[in-house]
């Protein structure tokens, strides 16, 4: 079996396992009502965890993320409350000024051959900076386009409510794991993570794909804001504070490899499905403090890791083991 | 000719890599190219494959002029490459790699199974069977260098160099890439081979040239050589004056033991040995190079631990767990690559030769500026450092001056026994007599010198004694009077019977 793989049905295997745990404790956890709310509750951070996934695939890292998400909502809702632009177009206009943005990330990461950690720790404090500029105070978002977005629902079987944000959480997943495993694009990403020096000397063009990965992780990170409007329906430069280590947990635990050049983006809904259940559990059984999902997510990230490098050392020795 | 290339001229900052070589390379053969380390073959190799820029002469494909810019622009060209270290991506899988940059795609996305297909069909040409859907890093080194070679020869397909290509397969593995090898000869190819196994080369090659120093030394047919007169070209003979007296004079002093090493050896490393070190002796080490002359020095020295055997001096055992403690102890090691190992470029002489007392004096305890400068320049008038001044960066030093500087940092520390790892590559031969005369004024007061080096001379004119190394294992000790060059290079050369994989 391709060890690559494990992780992957780690993630698969404690997902359902937890899954089994709450429904034996709370049968009502098994019902479309839940799992809509699952869906709909994680979709701006599941969004944003598809950019991080192939930023990590790369051998990167985006700190930028969660700032930027707060900067979209401020952004949409002050444009909203200010002009007379229709939504679509203010939408428009905020992808492609996320997307400009990781791009200068990505362009400097390379230009400067800088730390990803450092370029975009400065794109974080400068997005959020931005936020505040437009508005310190929580602006609500009134607009009928919004109420109808926020209302649109499939009414599953069990009366869940499949909302459009959930459906389209999963289609970006979808469109992130053709990207990531069926795209030339996606093959030059994992080559990079595997192996700078090797990715060059195969002829990957590295400034191009380096730009490109922080370009798509913005793209996404606008498109969260915008779901995070949604949602919420407000602006607020002060909101998802965080959220860019949460994804990265997200990520790790949806077995990809924090160093880069393996892992698999279904892992990463996975990852953000588990991290989701272990909020439902919390409120379902009520008594527990909402801290317990950080204490959580944190004993899943040791597990994960330890995890990988155990099957590192496995695949090592029994490489060696081959060569003898 | 497929490929001629022509008064190959490259420099670096005060050295000549290559100056002026000739090489030929027909289609339809196996070509060796030998040298030991600084003979400019990868200086030479990396002018084809656009890795360096070649500052003079002229390189011809086919019969037309080309210089690459780069590796991709070589492949174009058609010169494709596989090195010692596998140049592909273990994170991939088989079909990856082989079809990257190239796959086929059905509406702008990958076909995976016409990628498998393709995958397998030009492994089936080099006689494998394998799961293409795995990931390379699961197969054996072997494996994965066939898989490399299958790459280089779809992508360029004229001219095929192989760089030390079977530096870590057994025989058996190595017989595999070379039935590829032979294939691809018979398919036309021309295959640069380097490999510092002679037996591979005399097994696998139709020619043979010898660098050495960045000159071309000899173009021969294989099969008119033998190991004797290849190891002659490629550690040249040109003998020096001064040589065999002094030898003769360290012939018969006797010196008490200072420490023993018994059976020290590491696994896959070097295989155990035996040897004693004399107060104020020089041994030598001699070998071709991956033969275990480094990595001894290395267990000696702590820098890989011994995994068997003792040392001990006159007062007991010493542990060498590390390079630590090896200091410790009063070893002292001057690298071979003194650029990465040896010194600190970018601080001035005066810091570069403290350094390692400061280190062992701890943090806590500066060395006085005052001591430091008498320190410094002492050692700059008594190595005879030449340097405008103290506070010079070693970095702007010529290769000489460089390693006189190592040599200055462990004598101020007062070691008993200096281990030099090729002491004087890169130096002018000025400055070689000089180095050589000052590892005899060091005996002289008492210090226990090893050289190693892969200039018989330069061993012959240093060592009292000098161990002989091949295939990882001490073969020989010579001493008195049989440290002569002839001598050493029989022993290098050995029976030639077998020894040329690395196990």
């Amino acid at each position: 079996m391709n060890t690559r793989a494990l992780p992957l049905y780690a993630t698969i295997v404690i997902f359902l396992l937890a899954y089994a745990i709450c429904w034996l404790q709370f049968p009502a956890i098994l019902s479309t009502r839940v799992i809509a709310n699952l869906l709909t509750d994680n979709a701006y951070l599941g969004i944003v965890a598809v950019g991080m996934t192939l930023v990590i695939l790369s051998g990167g890292i985006d700190l930028s993320v969660g700032s930027v998400i707060a900067f979209s909502g401020v952004f949409i809702a002050v444009l909203l409350r200010d002009s007379s632009l229709h939504p679509l177009v203010v939408f428009a206009m905020l992808l492609a000024l996320t997307t400009a943005f990781g791009a200068a990330m990505g362009f400097l990461i390379h230009r400067l051959a800088m730390p990803a950690f450092i370029v975009t720790l400065a794109g974080m404090f400068l997005a959020r900076g931005a936020a505040y500029m437009l508005s310190i105070d929580s602006v609500p978002i009134t607009h009928p386009f919004y109420d109808m977005i926020q209302n649109a629902y499939w009414l599953m079987p069990g009366k869940g409510r499949l909302r459009l944000i959930g459906v389209l959480m999963l289609l970006i997943v979808l469109a992130g794991m053709i990207i990531a495993h069926k795209t030339r694009f996606g093959a030059s990403v994992y080559a990079l993570g595997g192996g700078e020096a090797t990715a060059r000397l195969m002829g990957v063009r590295q400034g191009r794909t380096t730009i490109l990965v922080y370009a798509f992780s913005g793209c996404m990170a606008g498109l969260s804001g915008i779901v995070f409007s949604i949602y919420t329906g407000s602006g607020y430069s002060l909101a998802t504070v965080g959220t860019e280590l949460t994804a990265i947990a997200a990520v790790v635990i949806g077995g990809t490899l924090l160093t880069g050049g393996a892992g698999y983006m279904f892992g990463t809904l996975i990852g953000v499905l588990t991290m989701g259940l272990i909020q439902t559990y919390i409120v379902f059984d009520g008594t527990l403090s909402s801290w317990w999902t950080k204490i959580v997510i944190g004993v899943l990230l040791l597990v994960f890791i330890l995890l990988q490098k155990g099957l590192l050392k496995l695949s090592q020795s029994r490489l060696a083991g081959g060569v003898s | 000719m497929l490929l001629s290339i022509r008064s190959l001229t490259k420099t670096f900052p005060g050295t000549l890599a290559l100056d002026g070589v000739d090489f030929d390379l027909a289609a339809g053969e196996v070509h060796a190219l030998l040298g030991e380390n600084g003979a400019g073959k990868s200086t030479l190799i990396k002018c084809l494959t656009g890795a360096y820029h070649r500052d003079g002469g002229t390189v011809a494909l086919d019969g037309a002029q080309i210089a690459p810019r780069s590796t991709v622009e070589a492949q174009e060209l058609g010169i494709g490459t596989v090195y010692q270290e596998v140049n592909l991506l273990p994170n991939l899988t088989v079909a990856q790699n082989l079809m990257f940059g190239r796959e086929p795609r059905r509406f702008g996305l990958i076909d995976t199974r016409a990628m498998r297909a393709e995958a397998r069909e030009m492994l089936r040409q080099y006689g494998l069977e394998l799961d293409v859907d795995r990931d390379l890093g699961n197969y054996s080194v072997a494996i994965q260098q066939i898989i490399a070679i299958a790459r280089a020869v779809a992508l360029s397909g004229k001219v095929l160099i192989l760089d030390e290509p079977t530096a870590s397969l057994d025989a058996r593995e190595v017989e595999m890439v070379f039935d590829v090898v032979r294939g691809l000869r018979e398919r036309g190819l021309g295959i640069v081979f380097v490999s510092h196994f002679l037996d591979q080369v005399f097994e696998l090659t139709d020619r043979v040239t010898v660098l050495r120093n960045g000159r071309k030394i000899v173009t021969e047919r294989t099969a008119d050589l033998d190991r004797m007169g290849l190891i002659e070209h490629m550690l040249g003979r040109a003998l020096e004056n001064e040589v065999e007296q002094q030898s003769a004079e360290g012939a018969d002093t006797t010196h008490p033991d200072l420490l023993h090493f018994n059976g020290v050896g590491r696994r896959g490393v070097i295989e155990p040995f035996d040897l004693t070190i004399g107060q104020g002796e020089v041994v030598g080490l001699a070998g071709l190079l991956g033969s275990g002359r480094t990595e001894s020095a290395e267990l000696m020295f702590g820098i890989r631990p011994a995994q068997t055997g003792s040392i001990r001096d006159d007062k007991g055992p010493l542990d060498l767990k590390n390079p630590r403690a090896a200091i410790a102890a009063g070893f002292g090691f001057a690298p071979e690559d003194r650029k990465t190992d040896g010194i600190v470029a970018d601080l001035s002489i005066r810091e570069n030769i403290v350094l390692g007392l400061q280190a062992r004096r701890g943090w806590a305890r500066p060395i006085p500026r005052a001591e430091q400068n008498r320190l410094a320049e002492d050692y700059i008038k008594r190595l005879d450092i030449r340097t405008s001044g103290r506070e010079k960066p070693v970095g702007d030093l010529s290769g000489g001056n460089q390693q006189k500087v190592v040599l200055a940092r462990w004598l101020a520390m007062n070691p008993r026994f200096l281990i030099l790892d090729e002491p004087t590559r890169g130096i002018d031969v000025g400055a070689h007599a000089e180095i050589l005369r000052l590892i005899h004024d060091l005996t002289d007061a008492g210090m226990s010198v090893l050289v190693i080096s892969s200039e018989i001379e330069e061993l012959v004119a240093a060592s009292d004694r000098v161990i002989v190394l091949r295939d990882r294992r001490h073969v020989a000790e010579l001493s008195g009077s049989r440290v002569v060059p002839d001598t050493i290079m029989r022993a290098i050369a050995g029976g030639g019977a077998k020894g040329g994989e690395a196990a």
